[in-house]
């Protein structure tokens, strides 16, 4: 038997909230609108501490808000002025080392990086004594749906744990040592030549424009709809600009897939607008196909079907179909067409 | 004299053993085999610098710098004339005198060996030897005299502290392990020593394994563990051989296995070979490496004693605090309180190294002073330069100056006076030293093996470093050392692990005594010490004598002059690889080293 989650109350920033047994910190905060900056800490992801900028005083000692659970009386201050001056110092150092060239960076509008460092009040004249790091790194362009700077990574390491945790993938791990340390994969190969599936779950999670989609991001409206791909049915949201399909992302509420994609269902949408894609039916005539009705076409293979019953027919389904669609194949195959000649394209 | 019951005793540490030790017992086995004379060879003597070390028993005869080829003389000392070989007796660097005995060597004088106790004195792959010596009854006392609380009692109230540096009680860590709720718990041994210069805890691997295994099995009983293992850097062959003999040996006899001595106590060990990152030395990072990850720490809580090694509570101490328990539990708390000051008990081992006289690994009570351990000890600075500061703790300690060499040496007034115990590294600087271009060494290290993960570690230390590169090679300005302050203090209170909250100790602590040296590099353009390149010019004197030395060896040719013709230097030629003031005849001296000289550099006649 489960029990129900108990509920905690504590005390941030000496406003009395409460929070379900076992949360962070951190989440009970942002949950009641205390917002706590953070580059590390991503709520699909088990908690790091590494990015030290959601620190939080407790009974006088600094830790990290990601962290800690929440406990009975906790009090909690969220901006004393040594929380304040230890974000800074943290974020400054970040910048320091980043390759900022907002304008022309594909996270710009949804970088945890700018949005924090305009949060903690950064100035220019604190960030010019520091020694900008100008690494000067390669980009990895060799993945057809997404590219790696790295040169813009500040190493949160929530690519790497998504790669660990969500995907199973484990393709990419934390290189070299100190400040050399990089994202990479194993023997430091490009992502192409790597164990990358290019699920891209890596990409959407990047805080700032390390990780980053190829293709421009522009669509005008969004459609709910699910995944065409296979049989499991994932949610995804169409981006929809006039009439043209121009993105896709996960339906984080759709229980099958709770955001997550494959590459097929991110990347593979092409063909929706595609001009050889076929919208109707074609049928043979005189050895050249002609477009046809729906009526027609099916009309057309019930009577060849009702003439070869038996060993004569084979029925190959698709990975495209539902568990039931198969299904339906294979007791057709089997009680209407008299035969166990039924196969399916995934077992190729 | 005769021959009978001598014992030779050939010192086969790393350091002897690489230089040639091996063949010099080789040599003595050859021709002694037939005598009376025992051979045995032992771990490390602490005297590295001497190596390799002979010592006949029972006279304590020591003889230092041994060749293969001195073999025969003494070989003919011990069988026929019995008169020993003068020649190869240990020289007091000071008073130049040759002292013929252990006893009378200074070094070892003013030392009190505990963890050291059997470190030169026994064969580490026998462990008849160390049984012999007392070995294992603590173990036998543990399983058969005292309950697993008696045993917590007893490390608790000797006051024995984390000899990994941190100091925390280990009294206290064993009761917190032992009151932790699992069956399954582990007891971790932590030799993954990692200081540049430090090899204490190698040493006592190496000389005397046993100790470190009777440690853990007795931590084992208490705390109800039954798995053990060592983290051992791969750097350290001979330590990981010689405790693979040792384990061997104490399984073979009983004293590790299932039903120990006979009792129902089960309890293993093995090793573990790390692969060379400093920060496995962070205890969560060793047990994150063990489980076969990448080595890199993780936020406390939950602490190992809770929740450590595959989740379980762990109890993880350094090396010589497993050696330091095994006497203990032998001889009682009282023994070892009664050792030490008031809130560090027992003693402390130092490598101590740097600019003094007689290098090596030594032994003292806690409490003695740096100026006991570098003049009574170390023989003083070497060449007889001025002291200028020591250099504790490894790359996580700090800087003392004069003003602390009557300070006594324990846990508490290193922190207080801005450096740390660490797990033994003792630098000596003297006045040549430029304390900048120290930091900038020491931070240079952290910052290497920073494991990357935490942002004030990874890019704090660089921040640092270049700043510190900046002010040795002349681009300091006005503001870096309140920055070095502020960020020094981000990362200390910052950062995730110990790497990180005591990395800009170097920094701190020299900026704390040492400003003035910061502020010469940058407000005055000099290296006080004339150290840093960027600062330094070489100069020419009217006594030389022509003599062509410093001419003929520059390599930048920058050197001219007529044979016994005044030479001069072409500033814009110059390298500054110092070899001119190498070179220069001692009673000629003609080459100075000058700072603050920097108007030729310029060309534009302004002065810097």
């Amino acid at each position: 038997m489960s029990q129900e989650p108990k509920e905690i109350r504590l005390t941030i920033d000496g406003q009395e909230v409460t929070a379900r047994e076992g949360t962070s910190v951190l989440d009970a905060a942002m949950a009641n609108d205390i917002y706590i900056p953070h580059q590390c800490h991503h709520p699909d992801l088990k908690p790091v501490g590494a990015c030290r900028l959601c620190g939080v005083e407790i009974d006088g000692r600094m830790v990290t808000s990601c962290t800690t659970v929440v406990q009975e009386g906790l009090d909690v201050k969220t901006n004393s002025q040594k929380i304040h001056q230890a974000r800074k110092t943290a974020m400054e150092l970040l910048i320091a080392d980043h390759h900022m060239d907002c304008l022309a960076c594909a996270a710009a509008n949804d970088c945890a990086l700018l949005k924090d460092s305009a949060y903690l009040g950064i100035e220019p004249e604190q960030l010019q004594r520091l020694r900008p790091s100008n690494k000067g790194l390669p980009i990895d362009t060799s993945n057809p749906f997404f590219q790696f700077d790295p040169n813009k990574c500040i190493i949160c390491g929530i690519c790497v744990r998504t790669c660990d945790e969500i995907v199973g993938r484990g393709t990419l791990a934390f290189i070299d040592r100190g400040f050399d340390t990089v994202i990479g994969t194993f023997g430091n190969k490009s992502f192409i030549e790597s164990t990358c599936e290019s699920c891209g779950e890596c990409v959407v999670r990047c805080p700032v424009g390390a990780l980053a989609p190829k293709r421009p991001k522009f669509a005008a409206r969004e459609v709910q709809t699910t995944c065409v791909y296979c049989g499991v049915g994932c949610g995804i949201y169409l981006g929809v600009s006039g009439d043209k399909v121009v993105d896709v992302r996960g339906d984080r509420e759709r229980p099958t897939n709770e955001g997550s994609l494959c590459v097929k269902g991110r990347y593979g949408f092409n063909f929706i607008n595609h001009s050889d894609r076929l919208t109707k039916p074609l049928i043979k005539q005189n050895g050249e196909f002609v477009e046809a009705e729906w009526e027609e076409a099916l009309e057309l293979v019930a009577s060849k079907f009702a003439e070869t019953k038996g060993d004569e027919f084979a029925a190959l389904a698709s990975a495209k179909c539902t568990n039931e669609e198969n299904y339906l194949i294979q007791k057709f195959t089997r009680a209407v067409m008299a035969t166990n000649t039924v196969d399916h394209c995934a077992r190729l | 004299m005769t021959a009978d019951h001598r014992t030779v005793l050939i010192c086969r540490g790393t350091g002897c053993e690489s230089s040639r030790s091996p063949a010099i017992q080789a040599a003595l086995d050859a021709e002694l085999q037939d005598s009376d004379v025992e051979i045995k060879f032992t771990g490390c003597h602490g005297m590295c610098q001497q190596g390799p070390i002979v010592i006949v028993e029972p006279e304590g005869t020591f003889y230092a710098n041994v060749k293969t080829k001195d073999a025969p003389k003494i070989v003919e000392s011990l069988l026929h004339d019995g008169e020993p070989v003068e020649r190869l007796y240990y020289k007091d660097p000071a008073t130049k005198e040759q002292l013929p005995t252990y006893h009378d060597i200074p070094f070892y004088a003013k030392q009190k060996r505990l963890v050291l106790h059997n470190c030169g004195r026994i064969n580490p792959e026998e462990i008849s030897d160390y049984v012999e010596a007392g070995g294992y009854q603590g173990l036998k006392k543990a399983l058969f005299e005292l309950s697993p609380e008696e045993i917590v009692d007893i490390v608790k109230q000797s006051g024995l502290r984390g000899r990994g540096g941190g100091g925390f009680s280990t009294g206290m860590k064993w009761q917190f392990c032992q009151q932790a709720k699992g069956d399954v718990k582990y007891v971790l041994c932590n030799a993954d020593e990692g200081d540049p210069g430090a090899f204490m805890d190698r040493s006592v691997l190496e000389g005397d394994p046993h100790a470190v295994l009777e440690g853990m099995a007795i931590a084992g009983s208490a705390i109800g563990a039954k798995q053990g293992y060592i983290y051992c850097r791969a750097e350290y062959p001979l330590a990981i051989k010689r405790l693979q003999v040792a384990i061997r040996q104490a399984r073979e006899q009983g004293y590790l296995g299932k039903g120990i001595l006979g009792s129902d106590f089960e309890f293993d060990i093995e090793i573990f070979q790390g692969a060379g990152a400093f920060v496995c030395g962070e205890e969560t990072a060793l047990m994150i490496s063990i489980e076969g990850n990448r080595g890199m720490p993780r936020v406390r809580p939950p602490y190992p004693a809770h929740s450590g090694l595959y989740g379980k509570p762990t109890l993880l101490n350094n090396v010589k605090t497993y050696a330091n328990v095994s006497q203990i539990v032998n001889k009682g708390a009282d023994w070892f309180a009664g050792i030490g000051t008031e809130k560090s008990k027992g003693t402390a081992v130092f490598a101590l190294t740097g600019k003094i006289a007689n290098s090596g690994l030594i032994e003292v009570p806690m409490g003695v002073t740096p100026r006991e351990i570098i003049y009574d000890i170390g023989g003083g600075v070497l060449n007889g330069k001025k002291f200028k500061a020591v250099q504790t703790g490894g790359p996580s300690g700090g800087c003392l100056p004069e003003s602390f060499m009557d300070v006594p040496v324990d846990y508490d007034s290193l922190i207080a006076a801005g450096s740390m115990m660490g797990s033994g590294g003792m630098v000596v600087l003297d006045e040549d030293t430029c304390m900048v271009d120290v930091a900038r060494y020491f931070l240079d290290f952290t910052e290497k093996e920073s494991c990357g993960k935490c942002v004030p570690c990874r890019l704090g230390t660089k921040q640092m470093l270049t700043i510190l590169e900046d002010i040795v090679e002349g681009r300091g300005k006005p503001g870096d050392i309140e920055l070095l302050e502020e960020l020094g203090g981000g990362i200390k209170g910052g950062s995730l692990c110990g790497l990180g909250q005591t990395a800009p100790n170097p920094v701190l602590s020299t900026l704390r005594y040492f400003r003035d040296e910061y502020e010469a590099h940058i407000f005055h353009n000099k290296c006080p010490a004339k150290t840093c390149k960027h600062f330094i010019t070489y100069h020419i004197l009217d006594s030389c004598v022509g003599c062509q030395l410093c001419r003929k060896n520059c390599s930048a040719e920058a050197i001219s002059g007529e044979p016994k013709g005044i030479h001069w230097i072409d500033q814009t030629k110059c390298h500054k690889c110092g070899v001119c003031f190498e070179v220069c005849p001692p009673k000629v001296f003609s080459v100075e080293k000058r700072t603050g000289d920097l108007e030729i550099h310029t060309g534009e006649g302004e002065s810097l």
